[in-house]
């Protein structure tokens, strides 16, 4: 079995591509690492390695919560599924 | 099961001071800029020393002149220096900084360049290169346990899976090494935003508690007064975008995971300080991965760990560097880099004490005298640390 991402913590906004070359609509294998918990998702954009999905619904303004604590603001809506980084969250600080 | 950290031990050199290295170097210090060449032609003419050449050293004054001569000093009183030979443009302050180099104990000659020019100075500094490593060559390892190895970390050009597993690769070593009693530090003091108040919680008392956000306040007051709206690109980098680190807190979440989940910070340092007891110490110091690893080798640390995402390359002239990564493209595309492979954390084929217990092993391997990745590419960089315009 592969794990094509894992997330922090359960509670979670965003988890972590950890393969390359995943593909939009391609199924995928998620481990939530403190929970030891297996999810089963689907990627909405082509997502480089290293690189965060949404694992639920985000609204433009909302906190992003990774590690179980918040790594900044999201400046548009993000879909579950759907890559997460510079061109749609920002940091609070600075 | 696991090592028996308390039954460790390593083979290095005692120094005169007591304190124990795992590299036998002899190097050629440089008081400044001017004296880098002299430098570099002595460590051609002796086989088995090293120039350290630098961009600094003239014309700073108050605290930056002090930084200056600290970390000097510094970086000759580690104990994996045998002995120094130190070249200035003029004797005064090459005379100082061997002063303070000789009161560690180990042999130190200085040499002033003004009133004798390079090719003198050069002959009568490699009769005394000559004769330094000649004196190293003749001295015996002993066996000392692991308690006595102190060990720096700092992470670079990090990314998401530095905070998934090399960064908690590094805290489980640094776990099982804080409960041994041995000698660590941390730092990076703006690399903390949005996790400050997770050491500050980590604080043994409130008074260490107090140094620390001293310090982390004070690096945010000179970001917030010299920032521009995206810092310019440097925090996080382009490397750490591109590794899929959106924002500071987030990059500074997988830093905070190299101090594991036990260790509590035992003493604040300034930079280039040495502590003065055991335990895990917070340098306050640049992210810059050069200049904080020169800091962690002037503050007398032996060995560093060097988490890394996306590949940072460096190493240290006088302090073995060990690079740990989790990131399966890195490992793959940049694999002459890497000592410690953690890829198997993110697919559940390693456990996190497995990972620490590599990392531990490779240091004790290391410490004995087994060759890093940075040590084979050459890799010596040596950064100081400069707080303002030269007068």
């Amino acid at each position: 079995m592969t794990i094509h991402f894992v997330v922090h913590d359960e509670g979670d906004s965003v988890g972590v591509v950890v393969v390359e070359g995943l593909k939009a609509g391609q199924p995928l294998t998620g481990w939530i690492m403190d929970q030891d918990k297996m999810i089963e998702f689907k990627a909405v954009n082509d997502i480089p390695i290293g690189h965060k999905l949404a694992v639920r619904a985000i609204g433009n303004g909302d906190t992003i919560i990774k590690y179980g604590i918040d790594i900044g603001r999201a400046v548009a809506n993000i879909g579950p599924g759907e890559h997460a980084h510079v061109h749609n969250v920002k940091t609070k600080r600075w | 099961m696991g090592m028996d950290l308390k039954n460790a031990s390593f083979e290095g050199w005692r120094r005169e001071n007591g304190r124990m290295g795992v590299r036998n170097h002899v190097i050629i210090l440089p008081v400044d800029d001017l004296s880098n060449a002299a430098c570099e032609a002595v460590a051609h003419n002796i086989k088995g020393c090293m120039a350290i050449p630098h961009a600094y050293g003239r014309l700073q004054f108050g605290y930056d002149l002090e930084l200056h001569f600290r970390t000097l000093i510094g970086t000759g009183c580690n104990p994996n220096v045998a002995g120094v030979v130190v070249i200035g443009i003029e004797p005064g302050w090459a005379g100082k900084i061997a002063e303070g180099i000789a009161a560690s104990g180990k042999p130190v000659e200085f040499f002033g360049i003004e009133q004798f020019g390079d090719i003198n100075t050069i002959a009568r500094a490699s009769h005394a290169a000559y004769r330094m490593v000649k004196h190293a060559s003749k001295l015996k390892k002993s066996r000392a346990p692991l308690v006595d190895l102190w060990v720096s970390t700092k992470c670079g050009e990090s990314d998401t899976t530095s905070g998934l597993a090399s960064c908690p690769t590094n805290g489980n070593a640094f776990d099982k090494l804080w409960e041994n009693g041995n000698t660590l530090v941390f730092g990076e003091t703006t690399e903390l935003t949005g996790g400050e108040h997770l050491v500050a919680a980590r604080c043994r008392t409130p008074e260490i508690r107090a140094g620390f956000q001293a310090m982390f306040d004070r690096y945010q007051r000179v970001v917030e007064a010299n920032k521009t709206s995206d810092l310019s690109d440097s925090q996080p980098t382009k490397g750490n975008i591109e590794g899929g680190l959106t924002t500071i807190e987030e990059k500074a979440l997988g830093n905070i995971q190299k101090i594991g989940k036990k260790c509590l910070v035992d003493g604040v340092l300034d930079k280039a300080e040495a502590p003065t007891h055991s335990g895990l110490w917070f340098m306050d110091s640049s992210s810059a991965a050069a200049e904080m690893v020169t800091l962690c080798a002037a503050s007398g640390y032996a060995v560093h760990f060097f988490p890394t995402g996306q590949g940072n390359v460096i190493g240290n002239p006088i302090v073995p560097v060990i690079k740990i990564s989790a990131n399966p493209r890195t490992v793959r595309t940049m694999s002459e880099h890497i000592d410690v492979d953690v890829t198997g954390l993110l697919q559940k084929r390693m456990n996190m004490d497995d990972a620490g217990e590599a990392l531990l092993d490779c240091m004790l391997r290391t410490a004995d005298g087994e060759v890093t990745a940075a040590e084979l590419l050459g890799h010596r960089e040596f950064s100081l640390t400069r707080i303002y315009e030269s007068a």
